[in-house]
């Protein structure tokens, strides 16, 4: 595939990827470090006939972003942690209502107002689950400049192949650095463009959410003659509430099934230098921003004659269960690396099966450098 | 001929689970009514609702019909509105939901005067979940959370709709469906954001306890509290304190709606896109 070099940041390529991916609403409000997705969209939706509207608050701008991919366009939000604090409730309405919409999460420091310039992976655990109630969230999580445009671009893919939200995180480093990005043409771009599946039969045959036990909802676009309704009451095939006992049950373990009996078209993971690892070398687990760092890091800790890489999911969740045990189980000497306390660790000592996996870990809102990787490396092994 | 309602209603989800006597009914005939007049096809409407008796209003009829969450009926529709700016969007919301939960987008709708029309349907309690005080239920009145009586001064959402901006604002009650459906008519057909209180009765929740058992007494106290706007004017300003006035209430023809506006957006930015790439970017240094 042809790739096209641009100079950007992060927060930028985010926003051109949404265009190019066919995104035709924004709905947002400022807040640190996500609000220059919001500067660039104002800039490229207009022209493409799009709209960016700046909300009056959080709320809203997913509402707005919500009600847009209800009318049946792509459609996009980005924020920061505590603006996904406020959005939860709506996030599990477009989960309910199976609304495809995409979510960039810039993140900084918490709990709460936390550290709004600096860079954290604190809101990893919150990804899986922002809202009350059974559904699987889909996460992706950039790690470097290209893949703020490439993981928005399959953000959209994905949101409309499984009518749900898809977080996209970035964090603060990555969101705000400046340079250089091998990313595909627009092009290519637009061809790989799946839009979501709607159905063209006979109005009165129209079952929405009428679908196979691990489908996706097929919702047709507004203003087209299939009159429907959507709401965040369990429901029927047709949309419309009901209390009825079975329906109920289908329709949760429905939102289950469709994401994870389907998780290989999800899945994505980068293995660098993992190829060589045997049970005594290390093996880093890290994504994000901190992976640049690890990489960097297993450079010289090979010069230095200690075999090690790096295992990097870039879809967080559903996490990459089957792939981290192969690797857990081969190697022992096993460091997860995150700007937060053990939020992923958790999760690769749960498939992996393991309470011995180290961890390095920082809360103070700066990167971690390579050499506290290798120093930490050394210390493990 | 009387009026058919059976092609703007989804038949199959009746009877509501509206209580006996309620005014939603009269308010949604009176809706479909003005939609009719105005000509509009189902195909072009969508109506919004939120959470609370009024949500249920969207399933009832046969539209592209959206139950959102908890006060967001307004900020959903925005977003329903500018990626369908032709089509028609209604909002129907209730006390609670658009004046407390959902009181900061309510004023901001206002202000931006998109083409939405916004239909309050204010019977002055938390109906659904059984008698809760809303920012509307009068001073001194029972509710289940302050059974010593209501303390909290009571809201007029008219008054919030014009000091937000809306360039159309009306009141009017279940008591006279015809006149509320030549106003429903004017607003749905004014090119702009359009605020409607339509004050109804709970007889159920908010008459049970505050002597008005039935729906007959509780409308009799909705009729002493509202007079048409005229009458109202001649009144002392003692005599306006309790009394809230009916009918148009602000009509602003002129004001430029938000859609109209971005199409200048969308204007402004046409051929404004560029990347930096690394040539351009060594000719700058």
């Amino acid at each position: 595939m042809e790739l096209r070099e641009v100079i950007s940041t992060g927060n930028d390529l985010a926003a051109e990827a949404a265009v190019d991916a066919g995104c035709m609403f924004f709905g947002g409000y400022p807040i640190t470090p996500s609000s220059e997705v919001m500067h660039t969209i104002s800039d490229l939706l207009p022209e493409v006939g799009g709209t960016c509207i700046q909300m009056e608050d959080e709320i809203a701008g997913i509402a707005a972003a919500v009600g847009a991919g209800m009318a049946g366009v792509r459609t996009m939000t980005a924020t920061s942690g505590p603006g996904v604090s406020l959005k939860a409730e709506n996030l599990g309405l477009a989960q309910m209502a199976e609304v495809p919409l995409v979510l960039v999460n810039v993140m900084r420091g918490g709990p709460s107002t936390g550290l709004p310039t600096r860079v954290s992976q604190g809101d990893v655990r919150q990804a899986r689950n922002p809202s009350h109630g059974d559904y699987r969230s889909i996460t992706l999580c950039a790690g470097n400049l290209a893949e703020c445009y490439t993981e928005t671009v399959r953000a959209f893919n994905l949101a409309d192949r499984f009518m749900q939200p898809v977080i996209v995180l970035l964090d603060e480093t990555i969101g705000h650095m400046h340079g250089k990005a091998m990313i595909p043409t627009v092009e290519d771009v637009k061809k790989g463009i799946v839009p979501r599946k709607v159905f063209t039969g006979a109005p009165a045959d129209y079952r929405p959410y009428g679908v196979g036990d691990d489908e996706a909802a097929v919702l047709n676009p507004m203003f087209q003659g299939y009159r429907y309704h959507f709401t965040g009451l369990h429901h029927d095939g047709k949309g419309f509430p009901t209390e009825e006992i079975e329906t109920c049950r289908k329709l949760i373990q429905r939102l289950e099934d469709k994401v994870m009996m389907h998780t290989d078209e999800i899945e994505l993971n980068e293995e660098y230098m993992c190829d060589d690892l045997e049970e005594n070398d290390v093996l880093i687990i890290a994504y994000g921003s901190v992976s640049l760092a690890a990489k960097e890091s297993i450079r010289h800790l090979r010069a230095a004659g200690i075999k090690a890489g790096l295992f990097r999911p870039i879809t967080l969740w559903p996490s990459p269960a089957e792939r981290i045990k192969h690797f857990t189980d081969k190697v022992k000497n096993v460091l997860c690396v995150e700007l937060n306390i053990r939020q992923y660790t958790e999760e690769v000592e749960r498939v992996a099966s393991r309470l011995d996996i180290h961890g390095l870990y920082k809360v103070n809102g700066r990167a971690i450098s390579p050499y506290e990787i290798v120093n930490k490396v050394k210390e493990i092994i | 001929m009387a009026f058919n309602y059976d092609q703007y209603l989804r038949l199959e989800k009746m009877p509501t689970l509206w209580c006996w006597g309620c005014g939603d009914g009269v308010i949604l005939k009176a809706v479909i009514r003005a939609i009719e007049t105005c000509g509009w096809k189902q195909d072009d409407v969508c109506v919004v609702s939120g959470i609370g008796c009024s949500g249920r209003f969207s399933s009832y009829v046969d539209f592209n019909t959206v139950h959102t969450t908890h006060g967001r009926t307004v900020a959903f529709a925005t977003g329903i509105k500018l990626a369908f700016p032709d089509k028609k969007v209604i909002c129907v919301a209730g006390d609670g939901d658009a004046l407390a939960i959902g009181g900061n987008h309510t004023i901001h709708a206002c202000r931006r005067n998109i083409d939405i029309k916004f239909i309050v349907i204010n019977n002055f309690i938390y109906g659904l979940t059984n008698s809760q005080t809303s920012p509307t239920t009068p001073q001194g009145m029972w509710t289940v959370s302050q059974k010593s009586g209501n303390i909290d001064p009571t809201f007029d959402a008219c008054k919030l709709a014009i000091a937000s901006g809306a360039s159309f604002v009306a009141r009017e009650t279940m008591l006279d469906p015809k006149k509320l459906e030549k106003v429903l008519v004017k607003g749905f057909q004014h090119n702009g954001f359009a605020f409607f209180d339509v004050m109804s009765n709970c007889h159920i929740n908010l008459g049970r306890k505050n002597k008005m058992q039935s729906a007959m007494e509780n409308l009799e106290w909705i009729d002493s509290i509202t007079t048409p706007l005229k009458k109202w004017e001649a009144l002392s300003e003692e005599e306006k304190i309790n009394k809230f006035p009916t009918g148009v209430l602000k009509h602003d023809e002129n004001a430029k709606e938000y859609c109209d506006m971005y199409k200048e957006v969308q204007a402004f930015h046409q051929g404004k896109r560029k990347t930096i790439t690394q040539d351009d970017f060594a000719k700058k240094i």
